[in-house]
């Protein structure tokens, strides 16, 4: 059980170093597609495993019993997490083609272009 | 609490706050609504993550209802702000 909160110590140093690279990812990138990508995939990752180390730490209680409280809610934290974010980042990615801010690079190919044409041809 | 956790905790939250920091830099900076959208969402998960730790370290529980709640008001802030930035509200 000293096993078990240990590896929990280690899920939460790895979730703050994913938090604060993807922050940085935030600041640094040239564009909202990139920030995007930088930001919202290893966000994700780091405050799910921030969570399930906090969970593990407190599985276990002074006197070595089972404490089923912090590790049950922190599993409904990481779903919803798991569910939520990357909706989120769809909605903003997709918000931000849709009100015409063009990609930092030269863009070479645009599926969605294409796609979304089709669509509101078919529509109208 | 052990000796391990309150290290862990010391490598933790300056990591964290860096985050939040970083992340307001470019909430206040971001030339276009879109990147202020981007800053804010991964605000609201960097605060959702550091709740439940602050609430290991205080030995509060509330803590935990509390960053399930800010995680669900932050998730739809940002879908409703999406949906005003493309036009369809």
């Amino acid at each position: 059980m000293e096993a078990v909160k240990y590896i929990g110590l280690g899920f939460m140093v790895l979730g703050a170093i994913f938090l604060f690279l993807g922050a940085l990812g935030i600041y640094r990138m040239p564009d909202v597609y990139n920030r995007l990508q930088a930001g919202t995939k290893s966000s994700t990752l780091g405050a799910m495993s921030l969570i399930l180390g906090v969970g593990l730490y407190q599985l276990y209680g002074a006197d070595g019993s089972l404490q089923w409280n912090w590790m049950v809610k922190s599993i409904i934290i990481i779903v919803f997490i798991a569910i939520a974010n990357p909706l989120s980042s769809h909605a903003i990615g997709r918000a931000a083609y849709k009100s015409g801010l063009v990609p930092f690079l030269k863009k070479k190919m645009d599926a969605y272009e294409e796609v979304s044409n089709k669509e509101e041809g078919e529509v109208e | 609490m052990d000796i391990a956790f309150k290290i862990v905790c010391f490598i933790v939250l300056p990591l964290v706050s860096l985050g939040v920091l970083f992340s307001f830099l470019r909430f206040v900076k971001g030339p276009t609504a879109a990147d202020r959208v981007v800053a804010l969402d991964t605000m609201s998960i960097i605060i959702t993550a550091s709740l439940v730790l602050l609430g290991a370290l205080f030995e509060r529980f509330i803590y935990v209802d509390v960053a399930l709640i800010y995680g669900v008001l932050g998730f739809i802030g940002v879908i409703v702000i999406a949906r005003y930035i493309e036009g369809a509200l």
